[in-house]
C-alpha cells in the first residue's frame, strides 16, 4: 500500500428523480489498498460503483479513477479497471479458453498476447484437463476464480469486485480472498463489496454507507474500537439500523 | 411425528453427467425449524423443487405431511407453502393484487388468514398499492413470504429466503420465522450463510448433493473433532503463511479478525510453543486462545 492516490471522488451525488441515490459522497482510495465498500441494501453501493465504472454519469461532484475522469474518459476507465459482479461473471456456454479469449478480445489483448494469456492462466489454475469443456460444467469455486482472473486479464490497476465471494462455500471464499490479497501484494488496488463481515475485517480501510452517505471510514480496528464493538457484524448492525431507506 | 421425509433421494441432470443430489435422506418433524446449510451448486434447490413436487427424483421416495412426492403430488400442492430463491410473484400486480391472488388460487381468502401474515403484512401495509416489481429487496422479500403463507400452509418450504441480504434485514427475517414456528407451521429453509444455522433447531450441512451431517447446530459443535484455537498478530497475511508452513498445524483458515487453527498432535502445551516459534520469527501482538467452533468450523472440517 502507499500513499498513491487512485480512486478519489468529491461530493459524488447521483440523483434519480428527488431519490438521492448517492448523496455528497467524498473519499480516497490508495494504491494497492483492499478498500472495503460496505453498506445495507439500497444504500447506494452499486449506484456509486456504476458511476466509478464509467457507466452512470453523475449529477453533481467529481470523481477520478486511475488517473481518469468519470464524466470524460469512460472508455479509458474501462479499458484499466477490472469489475467482476456475482450476477454477471463468465459465459456458461462457452468453453474455459473460449471465455477466457472472449474477455480478453474485448480488452483489446492481441492476438499474441492473447495466446500467451491463455496458457498462463490456465497452467495458474491449474485447468488444463478442463480447458476444453464448458464452463457451466465446472464446480462453482473454479468458475469464481476463472472470473476474476478473467476481469484482470487485461492486467489493471484497479479491480472492482461487487460481492465476489456470495454464495460460495467456506472454503472457496477464503481461496477467493488468497487471491485478492495476491493481487494486492501486487500493487493492484482491490475495491470490493460483500454482506460477510468476516471478510470485511480483511480489508486495510472500510467506508460504511447508510442512506446514500458514509456514515463510517477507517481501518477495522479503529472502527471496532469507534463503535466500542467486537466484531465487524456490531459495527454493521450499529450503523445500518440506523437507516430510514430500504430499498435494494 | 414427521412432515416431510426423505428416502436415499437421487436427482442427476444432463443424461446423469451432473450428479445434483446424491442419495439423500433426512426428516423434517412437525413444527420444527429445519435448515439445509451449504454453498451455490449443494443440491438445495434441487431437493425443494423435489419436496415441492416441481421435479421428479430419478431415485428414491420422499413424502410431505404424509403424501408421495410423485403420486401424491395435487394434495401437496394444496398444503405446502413455497418461497423460490428467484423472487416469482407478478411484477406487475400491486402487493395487495399479489396477496389476493395467491389467497384465490388457493381457494380461501386475506380475511380468513390473515392472522398468520398479520405481523409481516403490516410492514407492507403503507405500500399496498405500489406494483411488486417496484419493491425495495427487504419489501419483496416479505411479501413472497405473505403470499406463501396465505392459505396456512402446513409446511413452509424458504429456499435461499437471505441471501443478498444485509445483515440488519436478515436478522429481522430470521425473527419472522420464529413467530410463525411459534404458529405451529413446520418450516424447511435453506441457506448459504453459516452464521444462521445456529437458529435452526436442527441442521443438514450439504455440499456437492451429498448431506455431510444432520443434528442440532450444539452437537455438531460438540463432534468437532480437534482443540481449536483462534491466533492473532500483528501481519495476518504473513501469520497465515507461516502457520500453514508449520508441520505442527493441521489446519489454519481466517475468520476475520483471528487465524482458526488445529494442531497436528493434541499435546498439553502446544499454543506456548507456538508463541515461542512466532516470536522468534519476529511476529509482534501475538494473541491465542482456546475456542469454541463455529458451524462454519465444522463445515470447513467436514468438507476435508
Amino acid at each position: 500500500m502507499t500513499n498513491e492516490v487512485v480512486i478519489k471522488t468529491d461530493k459524488l451525488t447521483k440523483r434519480f428523480g428527488d431519490f438521492i441515490a448517492t448523496n455528497e459522497v467524498t473519499f480516497e482510495v490508495y494504491a494497492g489498498e483492499i478498500f472495503g465498500f460496505l453498506g445495507a441494501n439500497g444504500a447506494g453501493k452499486t449506484t456509486a460503483m456504476k458511476m466509478l465504472c464509467g457507466l452512470s454519469t453523475p449529477s453533481s461532484g467529481n470523481a477520478t479513477i486511475a488517473g481518469f475522469d468519470i464524466y470524460k474518459q469512460t472508455e479509458e476507465i474501462k479499458k484499466n479497471i477490472g469489475y467482476m459482479s456475482q450476477k454477471f461473471s463468465l459465459y456458461e456456454d462457452l468453453t474455459v479458453i473460449e471465455n477466457i479469449q472472449f474477455f480478453g478480445g474485448i480488452y483489446g489483448l492481441s492476438d499474441k498476447q492473447l495466446k500467451a494469456k491463455s496458457i498462463e492462466l490456465i497452467e495458474t489454475l491449474g485447468l488444463q484437463s478442463e480447458a476444453k469443456k464448458l464452463v457451466a460444467s465446472l464446480p462453482l469455486g473454479w468458475k469464481q476464480k476463472l472470473a476474476f482472473s478473467v476481469a484482470v486479464i487485461h492486467e489493471p490497476k484497479i479491480d472492482l469486485l461487487d460481492e465476489p465471494t456470495g454464495g460460495v462455500d467456506p472454503v472457496t471464499r477464503r481461496q477467493y480472498w488468497d487471491f485478492i490479497y495476491k493481487a494486492a501484494d501486487k500493487g493492484i488496488t482491490i475495491f470490493v463489496t460483500t454482506h460477510y463481515m468476516d471478510e470485511a475485517e480483511y480489508c486495510n480501510r472500510i467506508s460504511m454507507m447508510v442512506d446514500g452517505v458514509i456514515e463510517a471510514l477507517d481501518t477495522p480496528a479503529n472502527l471496532k474500537q469507534q463503535f466500542s464493538a467486537t466484531s465487524m457484524d456490531e459495527v454493521f448492525y450499529e450503523l445500518a439500523r440506523g437507516a430510514k431507506r430500504k430499498s435494494d | 411425528m414427521a412432515d416431510v421425509v426423505l428416502n436415499n433421494i437421487v436427482k442427476t441432470y444432463n443424461k446423469g453427467e451432473v450428479k445434483a443430489v446424491n442419495d439423500v435422506s433426512f426428516t423434517v418433524n412437525k413444527g420444527e425449524l429445519f435448515g439445509l446449510i451449504g454453498a451455490d451448486g449443494a443440491g438445495k434447490t434441487s431437493i425443494f423443487r423435489i419436496l415441492t413436487t416441481l421435479l421428479l427424483p430419478d431415485d428414491g421416495t420422499a413424502s410431505v405431511n404424509g403424501f408421495d412426492v410423485v403420486k401424491d403430488y395435487k394434495a401437496i400442492r394444496k398444503n405446502v407453502g413455497y418461497m423460490p430463491g428467484k423472487f416469482s410473484l407478478y411484477q406487475d400486480l400491486s402487493v395487495e393484487e399479489n396477496l389476493n391472488f395467491f389467497a384465490t388460487v388457493f381457494n380461501t381468502t386475506v380475511a380468513e388468514n390473515y392472522d398468520l401474515v398479520k405481523d409481516i403484512y403490516v410492514q407492507l401495509e403503507p405500500f399496498k398499492d405500489r406494483r411488486a416489481g417496484k419493491l425495495s429487496g427487504g419489501m419483496k422479500q416479505k411479501l413472497a413470504l405473505c403470499c406463501a403463507l396465505i392459505h396456512r400452509p402446513t409446511v413452509l418450504f424458504l429456499d435461499e429466503p437471505t441471501t443478498g441480504v444485509d445483515v440488519v434485514s436478515r436478522k429481522e427475517f430470521w425473527e419472522m420465522l420464529k413467530g410463525l414456528k411459534q404458529q405451529g407451521i413446520t418450516i424447511l429453509v435453506s441457506t448459504p450463510y453459516m452464521d444462521e444455522a445456529s437458529i435452526c433447531e436442527r441442521i443438514a450441512l450439504i455440499q456437492n448433493g451429498s448431506i455431510m451431517t444432520i443434528d442440532t447446530p450444539d452437537n455438531i459443535i460438540k463432534q468437532f473433532p480437534d482443540k481449536l484455537f483462534a491466533v492473532k498478530a500483528d501481519n495476518m497475511s504473513k501469520l497465515q503463511n507461516t502457520l500453514r508452513n508449520n508441520s505442527q498445524i493441521k489446519s489454519c483458515f481466517s475468520f476475520g479478525d483471528f487465524h482458526h487453527i488445529t494442531f497436528q498432535n493434541d499435546v498439553e502445551h502446544q499454543q506456548n510453543e507456538l508463541v515461542k516459534i512466532l516470536q522468534e520469527a519476529n511476529f509482534q501482538d501475538i494473541e491465542i486462545k482456546h475456542i469454541t467452533p463455529s458451524i462454519e468450523d465444522c463445515f470447513i472440517n467436514l468438507m476435508n
